[in-house]
């Protein structure tokens, strides 16, 4: 079978054929028109979790058509909860040499994993690199993902490695990110508090907001702005910050403490009444 | 507890990782103290404005090259 790889603005509304793969947790639908790939759908045998069902929708009177969640109109914009739904299927599917669910795992996950190289070595050049090595690595190595954790973790965790690679390239005599943090035992309390008013969310649109914490976290060192990225961005354990950063757990927090304190104080710029706009 | 401690642990606090007995401390303090609470306030919002954050779309030019070289390197 032929996969084309294709950009999910590609992706056609309706299907003509189907195929699929079946594995002991589920099953995986691939809708196709013609050559191209236009849907994936998954299910899993919920019926298994919460007993039987019986049939015939008058059971049912307040069940409606059930939206697919991978072709809606803003696929990324559904939680993780859905991804965990379905996602150790794609990868099932991956491994078996399905390159087109690989492609549906990438489609998903490229915006998250750009942000998230972008965060971590702010040179664009560098960050889609590491992204282009993140997903070809994670396909390479998939036989090695036992699924202890979530794809999106362990892809989080290749692309964050391949991230600060090119970050210690870039700028090896500048500093380490492993070595301790001057002035550790200074004192930390903020001076400059003001009120922020209304919720800044409200105050400023998506976009603004969005040039607005570019361009805090980009004022960051990258020794904290990688503990902050990783903990409080992708969600990391501090225990796995500690292990990828290469740093001990005390030091992860020292430096997400500070990080998190920074950024409150380059906020505070934007977000205080009358502050710049 | 001062107002120095109460900052070293707000982290700590919003985690949910300290101890029964210092997070008593720290809401002790923070009950008489406004400047910490404010900062605790906006620390805390901080963390969700990134965390709420949603990535914006890849660039047409990297997602281009994205897909070509996952089309050359993974398809052979």
């Amino acid at each position: 079978m032929k996969t084309v790889f294709l950009p999910r603005q590609s992706v056609k509304p309706r299907a003509k054929t189907v195929s699929y793969f079946v594995s002991p947790e589920g099953a995986l639908f691939h809708l196709k028109r013609g050559r191209q790939r236009c849907g994936v759908l998954c299910a899993t045998f919920m019926s298994e979790r919460i007993g039987n069902w019986p049939l015939g929708s008058a059971v049912y009177p307040q069940a409606g058509p059930i939206a697919n969640p991978l072709t809606a109109p803003n696929p990324h914009k559904t939680p993780s909860t859905v991804a965990k739904e379905d996602e150790h299927l794609l990868v099932a599917a991956a491994k078996g040499g399905d390159l087109s669910a690989f492609n549906e795992l990438v489609s998903r996950y490229e915006r998250k994993i750009f942000r998230l190289t972008m965060n971590i070595t702010r040179n664009r050049e560098d960050a889609e690199d590491a992204m282009q090595d993140a997903f070809l690595k994670s396909y390479s190595h998939l036989k090695d993902f036992e699924g202890s954790s979530r794809f999106y973790t362990w892809l989080v965790r290749i692309a964050a490695n391949e991230a600060l690679m090119r970050l210690r390239k870039r700028r090896p005599n500048q500093f380490s990110l492993d070595e301790p943090i001057p002035g550790d035992n200074d004192e930390l309390i903020p001076r400059d508090i003001e009120d922020w008013g209304p919720s800044p969310e409200q105050r400023f649109g998506q976009t603004e907001m969005h040039d607005i914490l570019s361009g805090v976290i980009d004022e960051l060192e990258p020794s904290f702005r990688t503990v902050f990225v990783l903990r409080d961005i992708e969600e990391l354990s501090t225990e796995e910050t500690a292990k990828i950063v290469g740093i001990s757990v005390p030091a992860v927090k020292s430096r997400l403490l500070r990080a998190r304190l920074k950024l409150r104080e380059k906020l505070n710029r934007y977000f205080r009444q009358g502050g710049v706009h | 507890m001062n107002c120095n401690a109460a900052t070293r642990e707000m982290s700590n606090y919003i985690d949910g990782d300290l101890s029964v007995t210092l997070r008593q401390e720290l809401e002790v303090h923070l009950h008489d103290c406004e400047h910490c609470t404010v900062i605790l306030k906006q620390v805390e919002m901080t963390v969700e404005l990134f965390c709420d954050a949603e990535p914006v779309d890849l660039p047409g030019d990297v997602r281009a090259r994205l897909y070509e070289a996952l089309r050359s390197k993974l398809a052979k």
